[in-house]
């Protein structure tokens, strides 16, 4: 009898959804679905009357976990209209799940202990590679594709090929994942990861917390990848742990890593030495180092959405701000991913450093970042923590918008031009 | 099995890049197909949506549907009548919310070769789809299995569950 034939992280999650022992890169297979996750938006509205008109049910209720945050708080008429099917559709289907305005898809769901090492699951939102940091494989798709899922439980893939980012050394105080994965998007470009799976490993990425890492899966989107990997951990326990995930669904969670005799391809970072990223109008691929923005005088600094709101982003913004105030011509704008960590963050006083240096604080939802309701006005310059700046997406195409870290959003603030935090943390 | 061969189908060239908020931009997502519709691309070349005829081509550099998972970015392509979309390469996410819609796209390596406003046909031989120049050049397109093809065929996954539904 042979030994174990070696898999990659990707192969093995997949092999398990699909109830092989194994499966090779390239070959097709229906995986049965773990958890589906969709939201205001892409949920409800486009998937009642699909169900409806197949006579359908969704296949396992206590699978699916509903999350309002695209439309609220609602800003009109269509929008309250939108809120109000996903709030009427959850009491007809007896959803067990819905978490309805307290924060963003990608945040609340592993707050809430819905994520766990081994599990196959989808989002129907772009952003979902955000499960990865869990050790799942999760991916985004259409509201279309959800339909299939929530009607079968069952799902295509092709098995991916995996592509390792190993960071060695440790980044500098006021570098963090966000610059990671700026400097990556920029050196691959934004279809770079061929839709394949990213996997974020070594020294650099161990010492991350569970929200840093979050960012890295997060952004796997903007690199074009299907999922964006981490393997389970000490780190992913104790989180899982912490928010009361019971023993026994950590049971065996270190087999879910990637064997090193496993083939995939790895590409090699040095944390050390890098310094903080920003993706330039209107691409997140087109970053370079903050050095060459200095001329740059944004009027509106914007922490908000799942990539560069939670609570650790809050807390990056509050180290560089704390005791100052902004800088007079810029408004800062502060959106926490969740409601949970907002309220860990005014414990901490976070908030109150925020709010001191003059931020406006706005509703724990997607806002400005997903585009559909408040935008930026006609010729802002932005700077923001989220993850896309795509012309027209954030307001009029005359809006121009920088992508960075917190701590540099914060900086720049401060300053009024973009800036690096490590002048104003040194 | 149906395969999808059309004619004399007109090109709106686009570049690389082109993002699903492009396509579908957010301040209009509240709405359907058909307000989406008439904003379509208006980032990018603002004569398409007043413009585009039912049978026409969007021939497109690399990464066409990069960024949301908002399938009306797909939807709206049918919903203004588009025979197919032909590129050197897609968003992964894009390329399975159109064929669950039933859109073609064909990704073809020599794409940028088409022009702006020129005829093509779409031939298929064998299982390669080609594209056929209006100076007679043929371009061939990677394959696509047969499970995309039903979708296409079928006219996009919810037709394809009902069909299954009915045998």
């Amino acid at each position: 009898m042979s030994a174990a034939v070696s898999q990659t992280l990707a192969q093995k999650l997949i092999a398990r959804a699909s109830g092989r022992s194994h499966v090779a890169v390239g070959e097709v297979v229906t995986c049965n679905v773990d958890l589906a996750m969709f939201h205001d938006s892409s949920g409800p509205r486009r998937l009642k009357p699909m169900l409806d008109e197949l006579g359908a049910d969704i296949w396992d209720k206590n699978k699916v976990v509903l999350v309002l945050d695209h439309y609220v708080p609602a800003q009109d008429a269509d929008a309250q209209q939108i809120v109000q099917i996903a709030r009427d559709t959850a009491k007809q289907w007896k959803l067990p799940h819905v978490i309805d305005s307290e924060g963003i898809c990608h945040v609340v769901l592993p707050e809430r202990g819905h994520l766990k090492p081994g599990m196959f699951c989808v989002g129907g939102d772009s952003h979902s590679p955000t499960g990865g940091a869990f050790g799942c494989y999760m991916f985004g798709i259409g509201a279309t594709e959800m339909l299939g899922v929530c009607v079968t439980g069952q799902i295509w893939v092709q098995v991916p090929r995996t592509l390792r980012m190993h960071w060695s050394g440790r980044l500098q105080a006021g570098v963090s994942a966000k610059d990671m994965m700026l400097h990556m998007v920029g050196r691959f470009g934004m279809n770079g990861g061929q839709y394949q799976a990213v996997e974020f490993a070594g020294p650099a990425v161990q010492v991350l917390s569970m929200a840093e890492r979050m960012t890295l899966s997060n952004m796997s989107a903007e690199m074009g990848a299907q999922a964006g990997l981490i393997a389970a951990d000490e780190t992913t326990l104790q989180y899982l742990r912490g928010i009361g995930v019971a023993p026994e669904h950590l049971a065996g969670a270190e087999q879910w890593r990637t064997d090193e005799d496993a083939e995939f391809e790895q590409q090699s970072f040095d944390a050390c030495t890098l310094s903080p990223q920003v993706a330039a109008p209107h691409s997140p691929a087109n970053t370079r180092d903050v050095g060459e923005f200095a001329d740059i005088h944004p009027n509106i600094a914007y922490i908000g959405a799942c990539t560069g709101a939670k609570l650790e982003d809050l807390r990056a913004a509050a180290s560089v701000l704390k005791g100052q105030r902004v800088a007079a011509g810029v408004q800062l704008m502060v959106a926490p991913a969740s409601a949970r960590e907002q309220a860990q963050a005014t414990r901490e006083g976070v908030m109150q450093i925020l709010q001191d240096a003059g931020a406006t604080v706005l509703p724990n939802s997607c806002g400005a970042c997903a585009g559909y309701g408040a935008t930026f006005p006609e010729g802002s310059t932005v700077i923001s923590t989220t993850a896309r700046n795509f012309k027209g997406r954030m307001g009029p195409a005359s809006v121009n918008v920088y992508l960075a870290s917190p701590y540099t959003v914060a900086a720049s603030a401060l300053r009024g031009r973009i800036s690096d935090a490590r002048e104003v943390l040194a | 099995m149906n395969k999808r061969s059309f004619e004399n189908a007109r090109v709106w060239r686009v570049g690389a890049d082109v993002d699903t908020d492009a396509l579908a931009p957010g301040a209009y997502m509240k709405h359907g197909l058909e307000v989406i519709g008439w904003h379509c691309l208006e980032a990018v070349r603002s004569d398409f949506a007043s413009g585009v005829k039912e049978g026409d081509v969007i021939v497109a550099g690399a990464n066409f549907g990069i960024g949301s998972s908002r399938e009306q970015a797909a939807g709206v392509l049918r919903h203004l009548g588009l025979s197919a979309v032909i590129a050197l390469s897609y968003s992964g996410l894009y390329f399975r919310n159109a064929f669950n819609l039933g859109l073609l796209l064909l990704t073809c390596p020599e794409a940028d070769k088409i022009e702006e406003g020129e005829r093509v046909a779409l031939h298929f031989d064998g299982d390669t789809p080609q594209v056929i120049r209006a100076n007679g050049q043929s371009l061939a397109c990677a394959a696509i299995p047969d499970f995309l093809m039903d979708m296409v065929d079928a006219g996009g996954l919810l037709p394809l569950l009902k069909q299954k539904q009915q045998g």
